[in-house]
């Protein structure tokens, strides 16, 4: 018994040194584990809480998703480590925790795929590069059909797909009814005709993103430095030199801006008018049912998508609301709107209770397609315009942005989402609408 | 997002009715030049706060208006015609 008692107490010495000695502080079933053992009382907090330095190499303002990943990729890639990621809000408290978590590379045009691909590719290997579970579940998404013109379409988008190296197959409609029996494939006006499906799409737990990236940026020396509001930015000759923050100023030798719905607001505070308009996008989540959706479901006919989240809610959405705004709710007809949409694609949804909706501010660029590029200042960074589709691009936005502040030179995937080419009309126009951000 | 629009030729109506196109901003002048024409087209102020933008009163007078509306609290300020905005360069 003594001799047990004692082998036990040099165990716990053992895996305590272990455990605080671990700089990294490793995630593992072993650590999980050890911890257990002993009263989880090693745990450390993911990341830190610091008081903002007076100077860093770079400032990323935005410690949203995008924000996050810059950090993590400039720290673990490119060898920056004197960051900062200032947060205006708590980590999180933006679109990274307001999104309907899909990833997919289903983009038709050159200027899109590549990147939108190089996306996929590191959520394929995100968890384990950073260490971090983020519930990156491959289910497939589906673009359902609804007509032959339909068809079509989707089999040129398919097979552009395919020339770039991505996957997609089109599902004729036995095989979509199948795999989904509770849609109404008899709608006298929208009958389901098949689908393209993205195998490889699905869904990431978006919370885990961000904690991912910041735990990721913080053991590498990164600051990320909440509840600090970025105020003005100061300029001399022509760089800006630091930022007026509600802590207080800080000094940078490299700006980058990733603030999603408040771009054009930070960018002014640089003299720079964007080519974007902010917009309220809602979501929804139901109680949760037993297993009903195993993939991301796209409703061809009507603004609506649908997945299942592992606790059982249907996660939802639809289109923007239509109008500016700021507000981070938005509006009863366009939940009304969401809802048929749904209910005429999935009957089963009208004995569904609605949880919660919400809303997100997304950053609408004039052509539907995000902007990465250097801007007018010598050492001024934007990463900005990603409309609705900003979650599924995090881990390349994030790479390609670092490797641009990094190197100074766009990287390879990102080299068309230039913010001149609107003037010089190289615009990346995926569904053709023009410059009316209400209707990308 | 208010749900009431005061349209000056119809009265107060439910937003519903209306179709909304985005800033109320004002043509320019087909020779003004590229810089001119490219700030119309692409560039945006975005502010927050208040607003004007055109709104299209489809289910009702069928005029274009200008709403006046407040992009953080979504309160609609004032509502006119848009004829005033044709004509100008800026």
């Amino acid at each position: 018994m003594v001799q047990f008692r004692f082998a036990r107490f040099t165990l716990r010495f053992y895996v305590i040194i272990a455990l605080t000695a671990d700089p990294a502080m490793r995630y593992s079933a072993l650590s999980l584990f050890l911890n257990g053992l002993f009263g989880n009382k090693a745990w450390r907090p993911a990341w830190r809480q610091p008081e903002p330095k007076p100077h860093y190499d770079v400032v990323i303002v935005g410690g949203g998703g995008h924000g996050l990943a810059t950090a993590y990729y400039l720290s673990k890639v490119y060898g920056i480590t004197n960051v900062a990621v200032l947060e205006k809000g708590y980590l999180g408290s933006g679109n990274i925790g307001r999104n309907t978590t899909i990833i997919r590379s289903n983009y038709l045009l050159p200027g899109n795929n590549p990147f939108y691909e190089f996306s996929m590719k590191l959520w394929e290997g995100l968890e384990q590069d950073f260490n971090f579970n983020a519930m990156v579940s491959q289910r497939g998404v589906l673009n359902l059909i609804h007509s032959d013109g339909q068809r079509d379409a989707y089999m040129r988008r398919g097979n552009t797909m395919r020339l770039h190296g991505v996957d997609a197959e089109l599902l004729d409609r036995d095989t979509v009814r199948a795999m989904l029996p509770f849609f109404n494939y008899d709608d006298a006006r929208f009958p389901i005709k098949g689908g393209l499906l993205q195998p490889r799409g699905g869904t990431v737990r978006h919370d885990a993103v961000a904690w991912g990236y910041a735990r990721g940026a913080d053991m590498r020396g990164v600051d990320i430095i909440q509840h600090c509001e970025v105020t003005g930015i100061r300029m001399e000759n022509g760089r800006a030199v630091g930022v007026e923050t509600s802590r207080g100023f800080i000094g940078c030798d490299r700006l980058a801006l990733a603030a999603a719905g408040n771009s054009s607001q930070v960018a002014a505070m640089a003299g720079l008018k964007l080519p974007i308009e902010s917009h309220v996008l809602q979501a929804f989540v139901s109680e949760g049912i037993k297993p009903f959706i195993d993939n991301v479901v796209t409703f061809g006919a009507g603004h609506f998508y649908v997945s299942q989240s592992d606790k059982g809610g249907l996660v939802f959405g639809g289109d923007i609301d239509g109008y500016n705004s700021y507000a981070q709710r938005g509006n009863l007809a366009t939940v009304e709107h969401v809802i048929e949409a749904g209910k005429a694609l999935i009957p089963a949804l009208s004995r569904i209770r609605v949880l919660r909706s919400w809303g997100g501010i997304m950053d609408m660029s004039m052509d539907g397609s995000p902007i990465i590029d250097k801007v007018h200042l010598d050492n001024l960074y934007l990463n900005s315009g990603w409309c609705y589709g900003g979650f599924k691009a995090t881990p390349a936005s994030g790479y390609c942005f670092a490797h641009l502040i990094a190197r100074d030179e766009p990287h390879p995937t990102a080299r068309q989402m230039r913010l001149d080419r609107f003037r010089r009309g190289y615009v990346i126009d995926e569904k053709g609408q023009g410059a009316q951000p209400n209707l990308h | 997002m208010a749900s009431l629009i005061p349209c000056p030729h119809c009265g107060t109506r439910p937003k519903e009715e209306f179709s909304i196109k985005g800033a109320a901003l004002k043509r320019p002048q087909p020779d003004a030049g590229e810089d001119v024409w490219y700030d119309y087209v692409y560039l945006r102020d975005n502010p927050r706060g208040p607003y004007e933008e055109y709104w299209h009163h489809v289910s009702g007078c069928r005029r274009w208006l200008v709403v006046s509306r407040d992009t953080a609290s979504h309160e609609v300020l004032a509502c006119r015609d848009a004829s005033g905005m044709t004509g100008d360069a800026r």
